[in-house]
């Protein structure tokens, strides 16, 4: 219990930080660095808590997809040099302690909530989902997301799909000049315009079309 | 102190959601700053949902867990491929120079 708890502190103390860096950072590429450490430290908090195939699955597709994306972005679009002017442009920054103080008054209603829960135990009926000891995360997981939420799931992949399309349609730019290989064109040439036979004159070359 | 319950992890996960609130708020820099807090606060409610599906004994909460990573995900794309286009069209993706509406 010592070491959970010494645990759970060093991952959250770390997580927290890191979430602050995100957002205060000047550098947006040192944004997407914290983003990554914050997301490596909630995998190990749920990695110990239990949760070990959402924990990896969370290293997988938040640091190997999601940030590699952003840094992808951040890169390609070159916005680390527009690091400066960061608070100092004051005429249109006057919702900055309307923010501050909606945000802190969406963290106490939080932590009022939270410390007001209580928890009653027959209001929860455990189905078959309950988690059980005997088999691990990750087979309890796969059976009941393959027989309980099969179409959740399918309509999850439904939207990596209509996503993944939307991404393409949106950054797809029809590119002036650029040739290109048409397999119509290539298919349904005929002879007469390929092949032409030309009298050539006896001692003098044939000039091709250029 | 010592004994780590729910209401720890509901806490930490309060505290991240709150800081990506105020960095969408406070952002002055550019739009990807505030697509990182939203996955912020989505990775604030994935902590919620986690503890609360362990300390109930609940799987159905790892589940959609699951589909919230998925929306992140396709949420982030999306997201990013709007931006590289805003880009491409305007040259600038700082957040007080996108006043077009005039709002």
């Amino acid at each position: 219990m010592i070491a959970h708890a010494i645990f759970f502190y060093i991952f959250s103390i770390i997580a927290v930080i890191s979430a602050i860096m995100v957002t205060v950072s000047k550098n947006t590429v040192h944004s997407v660095f914290f983003l990554i450490l914050d997301f490596i430290s909630i995998s190990c908090l749920f990695i110990m808590i239990g949760a070990e195939f959402l924990g990896m699955i969370m290293l997988i597709v938040y640091v190997g997809a999601v940030a590699v994306l952003f840094l992808f972005v951040v890169m390609m679009l070159n916005v680390a040099q527009q690091k400066n002017q960061w608070f100092i442009s004051k005429e249109s920054s006057g919702h900055i302690p309307i923010g501050l103080i909606i945000s802190v008054i969406i963290f106490f209603e939080l932590i009022i909530v939270i410390g007001g829960w209580k928890y009653k135990p027959e209001l929860f009926n455990p189905t078959n989902l309950s988690i059980t000891k005997e088999i691990s995360n990750t087979h309890s997981l796969g059976q009941i997301l393959y027989t309980d939420y099969i179409h959740v799931f399918q309509i999850s992949g439904m939207t990596l799909l209509i996503a993944m399309i939307g991404a393409i349609v949106l950054t797809f730019r029809q590119r002036e000049g650029v040739k290109k290989q048409s397999y119509l064109k290539q298919i349904s040439r005929e002879r007469a315009e390929g092949v032409e036979v030309i009298e050539v004159a006896s001692n003098k070359g044939v000039k091709i079309d250029d | 102190m010592i004994e780590i319950g729910l209401g720890h992890y509901l806490t930490l996960g309060a505290v991240i959601f709150s800081i990506g609130v105020i960095g969408i708020f406070l952002n002055r820099k550019n739009i990807i700053v505030i697509l990182m807090s939203i996955e912020l606060i989505l990775l604030a409610v994935n902590i919620n949902l986690v503890s609360f599906s362990i300390y109930l004994g609940d799987l159905s909460g790892q589940v959609f867990t699951l589909f919230i990573l998925t929306v992140a995900a396709a949420e982030a794309a999306i997201g990013l491929a709007i931006i590289v286009v805003y880009f491409r069209n305007s040259g600038t993706i700082r957040v007080e120079e996108i006043d077009k509406l005039k709002g």
